[in-house]
């Protein structure tokens, strides 16, 4: 579904990444850690096309297509989905109307009709209710004075209503409650499918006990340094990294 | 000859013009001499300093248009309100079209001016009314001396108008280089109610310069909502000067939607004589090209436990400029005051200027007063998350304004207005998202 090929950005002079190679298929949950300043946030916001980097080398590639040149809402149509690691506050644009405007656009650049008002109301029914979120919540301005584990958990609910091929999600689990994190973790459970793929980026191996992992990546200084399964998430929780910073050396 | 010295000089040739019985010739008099020692505004003056009218006081102005032109209301019929039905003021160049009115007489009276002077019904009305809350300044001088004509609202107590008003000027741009001088009157009294809607609308390309004055009083306990639409043609420019004088427990408001036109000067100001009154005014101005919205607003407390509440949010494109001049005056008897003035914009290019001047002069030791203003620019990391969910750019970019002036829209009562405000809005950004937000 994904393949990341040889992938180097950064901003300006200063390169963040630095060759990184990924390939993710249907079906599958990749884990990506990594100490801070490692990259991990940057290379989330390289593949929903955040055109504040600039890619200097190699491609990323979603099932084929090449999406150097898509700008993020045409990565969007074509179903990638970035749960941010800081969702912004959009005042004055309710939760509802937000998820409406952004289904409605998807749908538009994919040639569909809007989505009928009745099947609308109904799927935000549904995931709101998977979602354990109150309805009242649709109602408010989008994040605005959400604390930190609605602002994730209205992120996730937005995954759930684009349904999207690839989601990626930022640190999804920190400001989370270990409730939270159940909730939102069961959600994302019921979510995948075999024609669906997820990353997770995390610090911590908690998230990742709730949603298992099929590979575990570490990302350090802009590249991916050991690949492994779900045990090694657990051996990164009891060592750290810097086995892994020696056994480079 | 210059402009001055030329309209001056018309005012004595044209002087049977005006009724020298008439109610107002005295009023007439006075205010020509006024307007000779005050003159056009120069940027000199404090209160013009951002915004000159060199440019468009062009020696060839005439005030008066030489013949009457029809418009047929095929070509007009889209600036009118008309989901609903409403009462109509309309006039073409300056002169009354009954054929696009719709006038009453029917408890209220929702006339012309120049009716309202000529009948002796009216006079008592028009003694007691007429330029007694217009300052005279240079421009509203100048309406006083020379206007003949605009919409007379007479509003008796305990009425309420169960339909909007609409007052509306055409101006064909078949003579050129027109100055029109339209004057409303509008008398609420006591626990009366209305709702007006003013629009200024050039039918062509030409340039037109309108110096229109309406003075506006609200009796104790009564309610007037009043919507400027300022949607106007590119070398269309406009001096508003509306001035309002609120009696006890009365509430007015003002929202003005400024998104067209050439020059646009709005001079606003609330006069509040009896306490509880409260004053609102609203604006949302969204400019381009080389336009210009000048809003100066003041409100003058004069008596205890009033309020009054500013918003104005504004969005300049390309090499836009506005002005916002916002002065609150509170007298030392105007204890207990609840004042507060709020003034964001948004500067989308590095060449948009926005001149933003909040003044506050207290002499009432019990008061809260605050005031608050910002300039920014459209928040990068908000349109990122947009687009990141599949909203585009032009739309994202549509959104975050519409949200940024969503608490004005929002305080607009009357549904379909409101509606046809967020078209125009969406046509301006030219996105075809129906906001409901």
């Amino acid at each position: 579904m994904l393949a990341i090929k040889n992938l180097h950005a950064g901003v300006e002079e200063k390169e963040i990444l630095k060759g990184i190679n990924l390939e993710v298929n249907p079906g599958e949950i990749h884990a990506i850690m990594g100490p801070n300043g490692a990259g991990k946030s940057t290379f989330a916001s390289i593949i929903a096309g955040k055109e504040d980097f600039e890619v200097s080398q190699g491609q990323i590639l979603l099932e084929g297509e090449d999406l150097a040149d898509l700008a993020p809402e045409e990565r969007a149509h074509k179903g990638v989905f970035l749960s941010f690691q800081y969702p912004v506050e959009i005042p004055g644009v309710t939760v509802t109307n937000f998820i409406k405007t952004a289904i409605n656009e998807t749908r538009k650049a994919q040639g569909l009709e809007d989505m009928p008002a009745g099947e609308m109301l109904k799927k935000i029914k549904d995931v709101a209710e998977l979602l354990d979120i109150d309805r009242k919540f649709l109602s408010r301005s989008l994040n605005e004075g959400f604390s930190g584990g609605e602002k994730k958990r209205n992120e996730i609910f937005q995954m759930a209503m684009l349904d999207p091929k690839l989601a990626i999600l930022d640190e999804t689990d920190s400001g989370l409650d270990i409730d939270a994190l159940k909730i939102v973790a069961n959600g994302v459970n019921k979510l995948r499918s075999k024609d669906n793929a997820v990353i997770v980026i995390t610090h911590y191996q908690r998230l990742l006990d709730y949603i298992v992992p099929d590979f575990v990546h570490v990302l350090m200084d802009g590249k991916i340094v050991k690949s492994g399964t779900k045990e090694l998430a657990l051996e990164l929780e009891s060592k750290g990294y810097d086995w892994i910073k020696e056994e480079l050396n | 000859m210059e402009l001055k010295e030329k309209f001056i000089s018309s005012f004595l040739a044209v002087d049977d013009f005006i009724d020298s019985h008439g109610p107002i010739y005295d009023i007439r008099n006075t205010a020509i001499k006024s307007f000779e020692e005050k003159g056009f505004p120069t940027k000199k003056s404090e209160a013009w300093k951002y915004t000159a009218l060199n440019s468009l006081l062009k020696n060839e102005l005439s005030i008066f248009p030489k013949q009457e032109n029809a418009v047929e209301l095929k070509d007009v019929r889209k600036y009118f309100l008309h989901d609903i039905d409403t009462y109509k003021v309309v006039f073409v160049d300056g002169k009354y079209s009954s054929f696009l009115s719709q006038t009453t007489h029917d408890g209220v009276d929702i006339c012309l001016l120049s009716a309202a002077l000529s009948k002796d019904k009216y006079l008592p009305v028009i003694e007691n009314y007429f330029n007694k809350v217009a300052p005279n300044d240079g421009m509203s001088s100048l309406n006083t001396a020379f206007a003949r004509e605009g919409a007379y609202l007479y509003i008796p107590k305990h009425k309420e108008v169960e339909k909007p008003v609409e007052i509306i000027n055409f101006y064909t741009g078949v003579e050129t280089d027109l100055m029109l001088q339209p004057r409303n009157l509008i008398v609420v009294e006591e626990n009366a109610h209305v709702q007006i809607i003013e629009r200024h609308q050039s039918l062509s390309s030409n340039a037109v310069l309108t110096n229109s004055v309406t003075e506006i009083f609200v009796g104790a306990r009564a309610h007037v909502d009043y919507y400027k639409i300022q949607n106007d043609q590119k070398e269309a420019s406009l001096i508003d000067n509306t001035y309002i004088k609120q009696e006890r427990d009365s509430i007015a408001s003002v929202h003005t939607f400024s998104f067209g036109g050439k020059l646009t000067r709005n001079n606003l100001n609330f006069y509040q004589h009896g306490e509880h009154a409260s004053s609102v005014m609203n604006g949302i101005t969204l400019i381009e090209d080389t336009q210009h919205v000048d809003h100066n607003t003041l409100v003058h407390h004069i008596a205890p436990n009033c309020t009054s509440h500013q918003d104005y949010k504004g969005v300049f494109n390309d090499r836009a400029v506005g002005v916002f001049n916002g002065k609150i005056y509170v007298e030392k008897e105007a204890q207990k005051l609840d004042a507060f003035q709020q003034n964001n914009n948004i500067l989308i290019s590095d060449k948009a200027t926005i001149n933003a001047k909040p003044q506050l002069e207290i002499f009432a030791d019990d008061v809260k007063c605050s005031h608050g203003c910002t300039i920014g620019q459209l928040d990068q990391d908000a349109l990122f998350y947009m687009r990141a969910r599949g909203i585009a750019e032009k739309e994202a970019k549509a959104l975050l304004m519409y949200a940024f002036a969503n608490n004005v829209l929002e305080s607009v009562r009357i549904p379909e207005l409101k509606k046809r405000i967020n078209k125009l809005i969406a046509l301006k950004m030219n996105v075809q998202i129906g906001f409901d937000l």
